[in-house]
């Protein structure tokens, strides 16, 4: 398989349909199908397609184009250290470098985002070679050295198949991407557009203002966010959001607070919202808690149910999920434990780590959490985030959750620190609004949860640190709780 | 002729422009055939004539599968022939809903 035939269809079927549109440019998808193409017939043999920008119309071309000269797409984090960088350049070369920024290595050719569109166009056609690598994408790498997730042509088709219909986007459909180019998220929506023949609005640079604005002037109908950025439009927004055209919010990438998403089913009542959680290595959504959960879980007033708003959906009908114990066993749902996933489109595999997936093909997702009895997903966390005092396991989530729950506390981490006596304690790190002494959070927590959960260390922030696409970092905090 | 395709597997039609993509097959030798005439890996240097019989139709997009879903194609160009599996009866298999997730 190859994932050009995504855009060939595309072209061949719809190719008078606008595909991007990015400022002033507009490209049909028959004219990105040459785009694609003329980037293909720039590359030299052996060379990867690497990509090192802002969304721009040569990210959904360069990912197709590599797919075309048959060869690995590599987009990389412009918000990388230059020291970051070089060290991921030299592991992906040689390689076209598609980027308007400064860099320079041994194998490395670098091309600017305009001028590598236009010139000839490669006339053969895309090569199905049997497990051959789409997409390499670093994991962000909030716990260790970034790993380089490898993912195939059959992944990113499993995908894209097991999700959406061919030609399905009504002519008027517009999706809003504000995820950068080198994250899953990005990647998965130029695909998923493609084949739906959905026109496809980048917003190069997200602020909640050009994001309201674009999709008003551009009549928008879909737009995938993460919880920050929704946050950010909600706070922007002051009570009253005026974008009609607006059908379909889908959001992940981090945890979504139950506030936030309440507050912008208020802000948008007409809007459809799915939550879709899904990893890089499982090329994007695995699950989805759809806009029917959405609103039935707002409405409830039965707490099993209302519960769900927090929760990451059902699998897919394409993918199997078990939750395990530490020692393997699946275990009952309500009861925590290791998140497995198996299916087509679940990669699982680090370049130089092999493949992650046991002997049945299941992935450890590394993540935590549990499932409810009609078989909804609740993330809890990641598993290198538990906080492990005295041999017993303590999840940072249940922590937090007990907390955001005061009035005066707007952003809460509990992370492990270290202690003499058990080893790890619990610290917590607050954002918070108004004078909340100490007592007062310990016995919020004594109230609702066991005493071990008690933090040991509290300390007040202005701010949480975050990733630019919304992931809390943690590692940040632990190390300032050294400090 | 028969055999067994692997997923990933690209057809096309000798009577008409239809091409399919195997996505799912089952371990046994398949007969399959577009217009009334067997399907090929690449497209043939000239058409033969179409069985009027075998004329339905393939359109790009949609997905065939037979009863039992053992099996299942993709067209990726749709043609004037229809597609069928010696043993079997394809059909358009129905799109499945699900919300817009990205």
């Amino acid at each position: 398989m190859n994932i050009h035939l995504l855009l060939q269809m595309s072209s061949e079927a719809m190719g008078y349909r606008e595909a991007i549109v990015c400022g002033e440019t507009r490209m049909t998808f028959e004219e990105l199908g040459e785009a694609a193409a003329q980037i293909a017939a720039k590359v030299d043999s052996g060379e990867k397609v690497a990509y090192l920008a802002e969304a721009h119309p040569s990210f959904p071309a360069a990912l197709f184009g590599a797919a075309l000269a048959g060869t690995p797409f590599v987009s990389l984090n412009y918000r990388l250290s230059k020291e970051q960088l070089d060290a991921q350049i030299a592991r992906i070369t040689p390689a076209k470098l598609i980027t308007d920024s400064d860099v320079s290595a041994e194998s490395l050719v670098t091309v600017s985002p305009n001028d590598v569109l236009g010139g000839s166009a490669y006339e053969g056609e895309a090569p199905d070679v049997e497990g051959a690598v789409a997409v390499e994408l670093f994991t962000s790498g909030t716990t260790g050295e970034p790993k380089s997730a490898l993912l195939r042509h059959s992944n990113l088709m499993a995908y894209v198949f097991g999700t959406i219909e061919f030609m399905s986007a009504e002519e008027d459909e517009a999706a809003l991407l504000t995820v950068p180019p080198y994250h899953i998220a990005g990647i998965a929506a130029v695909l998923s557009s493609t084949y739906a023949g959905r026109r496809m609005v980048q917003l190069p640079s997200f602020t909640p203002e050009a994001w309201i604005k674009l999709a008003q002037k551009e009549n928008v109908t879909n737009a995938f966010l993460v919880p920050t950025m929704l946050q950010r439009i909600v706070d922007v927004a002051g009570g009253s959001l005026n974008i009609p055209s607006m059908r379909n919010i889908a959001y992940g990438g981090g945890k979504m607070p139950r506030e936030t998403i309440e507050a912008a089913m208020d802000l948008l009542p007409h809007v459809n919202f799915t939550n879709a959680y899904g990893l890089t290595e499982t090329s994007a959504t695995i699950c989805m808690l759809g806009p029917d959960e959405h609103r039935e879980a707002y409405n409830s007033d039965d707490p099993s149910i209302r519960r769900r708003l927090g929760s990451a959906g059902i699998p897919i009908p394409t993918i199997e999920l078990q939750i395990r114990s530490e020692e393997g066993d699946v275990v009952d749902p309500e009861t925590t434990g290791l998140v497995w996933v198996r299916g087509d489109q679940v990669s699982g595999e680090y370049k130089g780590h092999g493949s992650q997936l046991d002997a049945e093909g299941w992935f450890p997702t590394k993540d935590r959490g549990y499932v409810d009895a009609d078989g909804f997903l609740f993330i809890d966390g990641r598993a290198d985030d538990v906080i492990v005092r005295g041999g017993e396991n303590i999840s940072p989530g249940e922590i937090e959750d007990v907390l955001r729950t005061h009035k005066c506390i707007k952003d809460v981490a509990a992370v492990a620190v270290p202690d003499v006596e058990w080893g790890e304690a619990v610290g917590v790190a607050l954002v918070c609004t108004g004078d909340v002494p100490d007592a007062e959070i310990c016995d919020l927590v004594k109230a609702n949860l066991r005493s071990s959960r008690v933090p040991s260390v509290i300390k007040r922030m202005d701010e949480l640190p975050y990733n630019e696409t919304g992931k809390l970092l943690r590692r940040v905090i632990r190390d300032s709780f050294a400090d | 002729m028969s055999q067994i395709y692997k997923p990933g597997t690209k057809l096309s039609s000798t009577v008409c422009k239809t091409q399919i993509m195997v996505l799912r097959a089952p371990a046994e030798e398949l007969t399959i055939t577009c217009g009334g005439a067997p399907m090929q890996v690449g497209d043939p240097e000239e058409l033969g004539s179409l069985d009027s019989a075998q004329a339905n139709g393939t359109l790009v997009g949609k997905r065939y599968t037979d009863e039992a879903e053992s099996m299942e194609f993709l067209c990726t160009r749709g043609g004037e022939g229809s597609v069928s599996v010696a043993g079997y009866s394809i059909d358009i298999k129905a799109a499945k809903k699900l919300p817009s997730s990205d």
